[in-house]
């Protein structure tokens, strides 16, 4: 799978199945999702809240919550299968090869340890360097994400710093045993706008420096396409569609990612209410038969109801789980005539 | 965009409570010492662990100097309390009697302490059959009453103080378990632990640094208040029953039992050093209760 060349994948996630026990029942949480990225790229991952993209990436790093377990699939990193591997042998993987920057960075730093410590830890611990060492590392990666007087700053506790200049010190963390792939969890979501972009800003310039691939989860459009080159849609577990992201977000190919580019508010075009996605997400307990979003679909037709649309490539590089895919581009169309 | 506009939204309501939460916080540092609980606690021990302290300074008397032409004399300008059926002065026993019972009891204390929050992290943190097996140990030892079981398990040791050091790690172990336990599978659950799992760092480390600096303050505060005053009771009632400290070394249990084959003549043979246990108990109690009251502040 993992094809030699420019524009291998570093990381590959196959056939991925994530179950959570809860009282009422097994959650399908995520449900047969693939993903490549390739590598130096930005692949974008969005959905609504609940479809199952934050765990994917929980999952993908062994770091689920007790009550949730993988049941099948492959995380292959380098060719290494991720799931396979005891705690002792994932721990050597994560921090060197992979790291994540999570959604609050208020409660995802140590509020009792202070900030240059936190950063130093990784290298301590990984890269075999010693405390002055490691300490010397993580000082000048708090000056390359743009944190002022480092000097002072390392021996402070994460209260004393804002929700931006502590997201810097998530990704100072991530990036300080230069890992292939970082995972972001809606890294920005917590942040105010200003801040979001020079968040984005730094993460992307920092990546492309280094060559440092990123799996993006948000469910924010505008974000997705300032950072991503790739995006996967995904809805109630599974992803719907796949393709590059200007693509899918200017030609969508499955009700649900058109439905979700016109929920966005438009600048350009001030309209006086947006379209929102009628209903709510399946429980994914009992998910629906057939499409998952045959419920809420305007297109839906009567083997929508009973069909289970498999991911299917419709040109190189998209892919879609929409039967009748080619409704959304004609209902894009009318309302571009429209226009 | 919708995103955008939903973090704000729900962050200002939020945001009010907390500085009022910050503020409280910083009147609360300010004002600790006017919390009369931990006031009164803090002056009793504080007055006690001096006097114990300076024993020396206090009084001029060797604890253990017998001197048979002055046995059982009331109180006086030369033996402020009188002294015993040996002759010996009764005000400096109780000092060095406390500086014994005291010493031990505050190294019985670190003992379980340790233990029991090493085994209640592994137990919290790891969770599953681990976690079923640590707690199933800890029921079958909170079954037995403290004291019948610390007693026993001297008796089957035999008397003196490192049987007195074991028996009460042995039984004193669960409370800090459970404690460390309790806030660990809370504790567990924030974002910063599983960004530490994730940096790839060991349980070991995770716990040791990451979790336990989080959670360590409530088994702290149960050391130095409630399971010291446990610890010297059962330090004294050791002692009195024989099995504590062996003679002739001064200790409260020991004055105590002593005393008591001249109770109807000179009752304060056994009611000093009694007293000295019960106002013991009671300074350290009142600490633990005022440190309560701030620590529930601190939470609301």
């Amino acid at each position: 799978m993992t094809a030699a060349g420019p524009n291998r994948s570093v990381l590959e996630v196959i056939d991925l199945h994530v179950e959570i026990a809860s009282r009422r029942g097994v959650v399908h949480a995520v449900d047969g999702v693939s993903l490549e990225v390739p590598a130096g790229q930005a692949v974008g991952v969005v959905g609504e809240s609940g479809s199952g993209k934050s765990m994917t990436l929980r999952a993908v790093l062994g770091v689920l919550p007790p009550e949730a377990k993988i049941t099948a699939g492959q995380v292959l990193l380098d060719g290494q299968d991720l799931t396979q591997l005891s705690n002792t042998q994932l721990n050597r993987v994560r921090g060197p090869k992979i790291a994540m920057i999570f959604q609050e960075p208020m409660s995802a730093l140590n509020p009792l340890m202070r900030v240059g410590a936190q950063i130093a830890e990784g290298p301590q611990v990984h890269l075999g360097l010693n405390r002055a060492k490691a300490g010397e590392r993580a000082l000048e990666l708090m000056r390359r994400v743009g944190i002022p007087d480092p000097e002072r700053r390392y021996r402070a506790y994460p209260h004393e710093f804002s929700g931006g200049m502590r997201q810097r010190v998530m990704i100072a963390i991530a990036l300080s045993c230069e890992p292939s792939v970082i995972l972001c969890d809606e890294p920005t979501t917590a942040l105010d706008v200003t801040i979001q972009d020079q968040i984005l800003r730094l993460l992307t310039q920092l990546c492309r420096e280094s060559g440092t691939s990123l799996v993006f989860v948000t469910h924010d459009l505008p974000v997705v396409a300032q950072v991503c080159d790739q995006l996967a849609v995904m809805y109630a577990g599974q992803i719907v569609e796949r393709g590059p992201v200007k693509e899918v977000l200017t030609r969508p190919s499955h009700p649900y990612t058109l439905g979700l580019v016109r929920s966005a508010p438009d600048v350009d075009r001030v309209r006086s209410s947006l379209l929102a996605i009628p209903g709510s997400p399946p429980s994914l307990i009992n998910p629906p038969a057939g499409c998952r979003f045959h419920p809420r679909c305007s297109f839906a037709e009567q083997d929508c109801h009973t069909t289970m649309p498999p991911l299917r490539s419709i040109s190189a590089e998209r892919a879609t789980a929409c039967l009748h895919y080619e409704r959304c581009l004609e209902a894009l169309d009318a309302q571009g005539a429209d226009r | 965009m919708s995103a955008i506009s939903i973090p704000p939204a729900a962050g200002s309501p939020g945001s009010a409570p907390q500085a009022a939460a910050g503020d409280r916080a910083h009147t609360r540092r300010g004002r600790w010492y006017r919390q009369p609980t931990l006031m009164a606690g803090l002056v009793i021990t504080g007055l006690i662990l001096f006097a114990v302290i300076a024993a020396p300074l206090l009084t001029s008397y060797n604890p253990d100097a017998q001197n048979f032409t002055a046995t059982l004399q009331g109180p006086s300008a030369h033996h402020l309390l009188g002294t015993d059926q040996l002759g010996r002065d009764t005000w400096s026993r109780l000092l060095y009697g406390g500086r014994t019972d005291l010493q031990i009891a505050f190294i019985a204390v670190l003992l379980p302490f340790v233990l029991g929050t090493i085994i209640g992290s592994v137990a919290g943190y790891f969770g599953g059959w681990v976690d079923i097996v640590i707690m199933r140990l800890v029921d079958i030892v909170v079954a037995f009453p403290f004291f019948v079981l610390i007693i026993a398990l001297v008796f089957v040791l035999g008397p003196g103080e490192r049987s007195i050091y074991i028996a009460i790690t042995l039984v004193g172990w669960v409370s800090y378990a459970r404690i460390i336990r309790g806030q660990i599978l809370v504790a567990k659950r924030q974002e910063y632990v599983a960004a530490a799992q994730s940096g790839g760092l060991s349980p070991v480390r995770i716990m040791a640094r990451h979790l336990l600096p989080n959670v360590i303050s409530q088994a702290i505060v149960y050391a130095l208040s409630i399971d010291i005053v446990q610890d010297i009771l059962a330090i004294v009632t050791l002692s009195y029953l024989g099995l504590g400290v062996p003679p002739p070394a001064p200790d409260w249990g020991t004055m105590i039992s002593d005393g008591q084959n001249f109770l109807t003549t000179h009752w304060q043979l056994t009611t000093i050093p009694g007293l000295a246990v019960v106002v013991t108990g009671l300074g350290l109690s009142l600490i633990a209760d005022g440190l309560a009251d701030l620590m529930r502040l601190g939470q609301s």
